[in-house]
């Protein structure tokens, strides 16, 4: 009896040992700022290996959850996850497992790539040696190679934010918020991004969160998450949002979903 | 396409945040903290004329007006440039801790400051890391200005050069956390003006740097008990007896208070569910 009730923990053990972990889960989480609700009761969780867009339009509290994500500040309210991690009380192990490019330019322009490298692989304990090493490997894959020495402020706006990329990657995160990272770029930068990002999440099984109000970024196999006025207006594959919606794509159902007609603007 | 399945028994592995790596971040935000000083000139250069103006034209003309009876630590009449001395190492430090205020709410602006505050070390190591960075920095200043100052007839006891580093970190120290502080209550860039006018003037001159106390005292008890209040007339008479080889414990005990409360406020002020950056909206 006394051996059976043994084994039934083990097995619970066992179970909740391989019940998968999401890379981000984001559960019940609302915020303020004095008076004003930002985010209401917002849920969503993102997949390892997954590429999630998060859509919103400006304004729609993304920059925000970003921040509470990132534990730049506490929420009010809610469940923040990273591999498990409460981002509140185990910030150091989630923020050890992600890495973030922010909406904002973060990067100093008064150094060089290398430096800016250098200074970021510090702050994640990783000495010089790794930082060149994993560093070189990364700017060549963004085709950023001979950039390295170029002092940040040199450098075009489509690759500054590929180095930013460069630099999230630094300490191996297995989980990468952007914060509409190809806002103001051109068509050829964008796509460049876009493509690095994806290739993330298919070859190397990162988890990305990607917040835009460019609604071409998005594939019909991609996870979307609506967000409007802080509430998540839809949550599921593109296609099936589409389905759902009943409309011709994507746009038209994100029109129906926040009930506005003028969004000509997502398109581009 | 990879599909990677992580459960809560086999999560991605990270870096463990060993002593080595909290030194390698501390090397990291020193080095970036004196990679930006060398990038500006202007402001070592400032740093450098902003006290020997006062020394060599101030004190210069203020010689024969001002004399300085015997007071500890000197057990001499001194010069009155040799007086004030003290009080300009602790002007620069002053400078150098607003000057890391003005360079945080920059990065705050710039964007830089969410990557240091995005690091999984504690936030209040990364803050402490910063204010070594700083009073690093303004060391370096204070023994340029000293070295110049050697050929200004300005020569305490060669000792005291290596008896004042203590006070200079303890000094400069507290003029960071200060810094650090002031830096989570300025909004914005154009806000450190006003810290200019609030902060380093009525700092500096209701002090002991400038005029001894009992003469401050003979012209005003108000303005006596100000400069008393004043933890810039501490940290300049912390620098003043190090500098001659002699110990002020209630100076350093002061200073020492006064860190310690301007650091335990900014780490509160940053902190992201208690401090002020949580009442900050955020686009």
């Amino acid at each position: 009896m006394q051996d059976a009730a043994v084994k039934d923990r083990k097995d619970e053990g066992t179970r909740a040992a391989l019940a998968p972990v999401p890379a981000l889960d984001v559960s019940h989480v609302s915020h303020s700022y004095g008076s004003v609700d930002v985010l209401h009761d917002v849920s969503f969780r993102v997949d390892a290996g997954k590429f999630c867009a998060l859509l919103g339009l400006n304004g729609a509290g993304k920059s925000t959850l970003f921040a509470l994500v990132t534990r730049l500040f506490d929420r009010r309210e809610g469940d923040i996850r990273v591999f498990g991690f409460d981002v509140r009380h185990q910030s150091s192990q989630a923020l050890r497992r992600m890495g973030v490019v922010f909406q904002s330019r973060t990067l100093d322009p008064d150094l060089t790539v290398m430096q800016n490298l250098y200074y970021h692989a510090s702050l994640h304990g990783l000495s010089r040696r790794e930082a060149r090493e994993l560093g070189a490997g990364e700017l060549a894959r963004a085709h950023l190679a001979d950039k390295k020495d170029a002092l940040v402020r040199n450098l075009s706006g489509g690759q500054q934010r590929r180095v930013e990329i460069v630099r999230a990657l630094l300490h191996r995160p297995q989980l990468i918020l952007l914060d509409e990272p190809t806002v103001g770029l051109d068509v050829e930068a964008r796509r460049l991004i876009l493509s690095m990002v994806r290739d993330l999440a298919a070859e190397r099984g990162v988890g990305i969160l990607w917040a835009t109000h460019l609604i071409d970024e998005v594939r019909g196999e991609d996870d979307v998450v609506v967000l409007h006025k802080g509430l998540v207006l839809a949550n599921g594959t593109a296609s099936s949002i589409v389905a759902k919606q009943r409309a011709a794509g994507l746009l038209p159902a994100f029109e129906s979903l926040i009930g506005q007609k003028a969004a000509e603007g997502l398109a581009s | 396409m990879t599909t990677a399945i992580f459960h809560a028994g086999s999560l991605p592995s990270t870096r463990r945040l060993t002593l080595t790596a909290y030194l390698r971040c501390l090397y990291g935000i020193v080095w970036r903290e004196i990679l930006r000083f060398l990038h500006q000139r202007g402001r070592f250069l400032s740093a450098l004329v902003r006290p020997l103006v006062w020394l060599f034209i101030f004190a210069a003309g203020f010689r024969a007006t001002l004399g300085v009876s015997i007071i500890p630590p000197y057990d001499t009449y001194v010069l009155y440039e040799v007086y004030i001395t003290p009080g300009l190492c602790a002007m620069i430090q002053l400078f150098n801790g607003m000057q890391s205020s003005l360079s945080m709410v920059y990065d705050r602006e710039i964007g830089t400051m969410r990557t240091l505050l995005t690091s999984p070390f504690p936030r209040a190591y990364l803050l402490a890391a910063k204010l070594i960075a700083g009073v690093s920095v303004s060391i370096v200043q204070v023994y340029a200005f000293l070295a110049i100052a050697y050929f200004w007839d300005i020569e305490p006891p060669h000792i005291g050069y290596l008896a004042v580093l203590p006070a200079l970190i303890l000094s400069g120290f507290m003029f960071g956390a200060l810094g650090l502080l002031l830096s989570s209550l300025i909004k914005q860039l154009e806000n450190f003006a006003g810290v200019m006018n609030f902060v380093i003037f009525p700092m500096f001159f209701a002090s002991s740097a400038l005029y001894p106390l009992w003469r401050v005292r003979e012209a005003s008890i108000t303005l006596n008990d100000i400069c008393l209040f004043n933890p810039f007339t501490h940290a300049t008479e912390l620098i003043r007896f190090a500098l001659y080889t002699q110990m002020n414990w209630e100076a350093a005990g002061i200073v020492l208070a006064c860190t310690t409360v301007f650091f335990v406020l900014a780490a509160i002020s940053y902190n992201p569910s208690r401090g002020l950056m949580s009442r900050r909206v955020q686009g």
